[in-house]
């Protein structure tokens, strides 16, 4: 029996989507018994989110009012404890999870797998390296502890419809001070979410401002697309940094891809490569971007992006 | 002396394009440029500019890898770190030993900072700085943007899914640079010059007492899946057609 604990992130009461993601990839691990641990103020919704997703066994709840909004010098300790007796530790790889657990790691004393891709037995694993240039095989000594990252782009969400059972666990730590939460400004948005969506459409920096790069909202809202960013888009200060696609940004796998005056930079293309369909529309037919796309339209971005809302 | 510790990784050049050796034993670096990883770059900027206020003294380079790695010493100390330190070591090691190597520099720098590149564009594995912080138990500020340091606190805005998360941490604390952090500066050749007269102590893991412990086997490197390479359409009719064709529009 493979034990795995995964950590569910979330915020707003919500269970944030990737959690399901990293259910379907613990699945994968050869006579797997999955529990999800929430830490939170007040979990109960989150927990009971946790609960309905299927092939999950238990879900652990830890409420403190300091495990809200989530630190990682807060929570890894409590993971840690809640480790023992488990094989394997999972969180996503998003910033959340990339925060936490190699800080869970680090004080199980264990490696962390990162960014892991497909599992091959429960010591291992393919994850990507050199911004996704080689994939590697790693595997760990047999009864080691596996701490690891799931790379949310790599799975399919697990389904609904379970009904694991919820236990409130007390754990005795005091939570320590040295780390405070100040703010946080997410700007709110009634477009999908870019890391879920199953439509993107992405502007990079040849959209040359702010204002022109509120072109592609148009044609994002007309086909209920996220919007998603180039790095050049985002450093230039036309979107801000949530919205950036790739290696340093959010990796996504939608069904839909459209590149918006994107070269397709390596770093790039590493956060896309797992969309079913990818279009590129850019003026420059030499771009690399058009090398992975599977419909690609050479031309004025600014006279194209019209006439493809017309043809819509 | 208000100290921080920058690390230094030896990488292959951001611009060079990584293929995997034939025989799946690595990737490729015979005759390949290797350059400072570009996150620990910004991270030893950041250091400087730190200095430069007023708010530190001292700007330690810390490398850890083998001999050459001191090429990219040099250049840190080109771009002002005050002296370097090098581990030396040619076995790749994983990040807990890393980790494990700062915390010794760390036991004996008694710096009031360490800021690291959040991850390093080799193993992608963006994890030392997180388990260094965790083996010190001292705080973390990952991803960070924007980096102000007040009254023994540093408030730190990270880049995180949501958008901007600011945090405030005790020093001494690990801080790990994001990309918008700041944009590094060029080296001019006086600095180069003077950079060579700079105190650069060579050291190793067995004189700092720590084991290359190995947890990952990497068993083989293999290419990614290549995408098949689609078709150019003509005009905005013909692509919309085609996704309405497919379904996905």
């Amino acid at each position: 029996m493979n034990c795995i604990l995964i950590v569910a992130e979330h915020a707003g009461g919500k269970l944030n989507a990737a959690v399901a993601n990293c259910v379907s990839c613990a699945a994968s691990v050869p006579d797997a018994e999955i529990t999800i641990a929430v830490f939170a103020a007040d979990g109960a919704a989150v927990a009971q989110a946790a609960a309905s997703i299927m092939g999950v066994a238990r879900v652990l709840l830890v409420d403190h009012p300091a495990n809200e909004p989530a630190l990682a010098a807060v929570l890894a300790p409590q993971v840690a404890r809640l480790a023992e007796g488990h094989s394997h530790v999972f969180g996503p790889s998003t910033t959340f999870g990339k925060d936490l657990m190699p800080r869970v790691a680090a004080l199980l004393d264990a490696a962390q797998v990162s960014d892991v891709m497909c599992v091959e037995s429960a010591q291992r694993f393919r994850r990507p390296v050199y911004a996704g240039n080689a994939i590697v095989t790693v595997e760990a000594a047999a009864g080691e502890q596996v701490v690891a990252t799931v790379r949310v782009a790599s799975y399919q969400p697990a389904a609904q419809g379970g009904s694991a059972k919820i236990e409130s666990v007390k754990l005795e730590l005091a939570p320590p001070t040295h780390t405070r939460f100040v703010s946080v400004s997410a700007a709110r948005s009634d477009r999908p979410d870019l890391q879920t969506a199953s439509r993107v459409v992405s502007g990079g920096r040849a959209l040359g401002s702010a204002e022109n790069f509120a072109l592609i909202q148009g044609l994002a809202d007309r086909i209920g697309a996220a919007i998603g960013a180039s790095r050049a888009a985002v450093d230039a200060g036309y979107a801000p940094n949530e919205l950036q696609v790739g290696q340093t940004g959010k990796i996504i796998a939608p069904e839909l891809y459209i590149a918006i005056g994107i070269s397709g930079a390596i770093q790039h293309l590493t956060g896309i490569k797992d969309a079913r369909t990818i279009v590129a529309i850019n003026k420059d037919a030499e771009a690399p971007i058009f090398e992975v796309a599977d419909y690609g339209l050479v031309g004025d971005l600014f006279a194209l992006i019209p006439e493809i809302e017309k043809n819509l | 002396m208000r100290r921080i510790l920058v690390g230094i990784k030896r990488v292959i050049d951001y611009n060079v394009r990584v293929r995997v050796r034939p025989d799946g034993s690595g990737v490729v670096t015979d005759g390949v440029k290797m350059s400072i990883n570009p996150f620990d770059e910004i991270a030893l900027e950041e250091a400087l500019r730190i200095k430069e206020r007023g708010d530190a003294d001292e700007v330690v380079a810390i490398g850890l890898g083998p001999d050459d790695t001191q090429q990219q010493l040099r250049t840190a100390l080109a771009m002002g770190a005050d002296r370097a330190i090098l581990v030396r070591t040619d076995l790749a090691v994983e990040p807990p030993v890393v980790a494990r190597v700062m915390l010794k520099l760390v036991q004996t720098e008694s710096p009031v900072m360490v800021i690291l590149g959040k991850q390093a564009i080799d193993d992608d594995c963006n994890q030392v700085g997180q388990m260094l912080a965790a083996i010190w138990n001292r705080p973390q500020a990952t991803c960070a943007s924007k980096i102000v340091i007040e009254g023994g606190k540093a408030r730190v805005t990270r880049e995180v899914d949501a958008g901007l998360e600011t945090i405030e941490v005790d020093l001494p604390a690990v801080l790990t640079a994001d990309l918008r952090l700041n944009e590094p500066r060029y080296v001019k050749l006086p600095d180069i010059m003077k950079a060579k007269k700079k105190p650069l102590d060579i050291t190793d893991l067995a004189t700092i007492g720590v084991e290359a412990t190995q947890r990952l086997k990497i068993l083989k490197y293999e290419p990614p899946q290549q995408r098949q390479k689609g078709i150019i359409v003509k005009d905005a009719a013909e692509l919309v057609a085609a996704l309405r064709q497919k379904g996905l529009v």
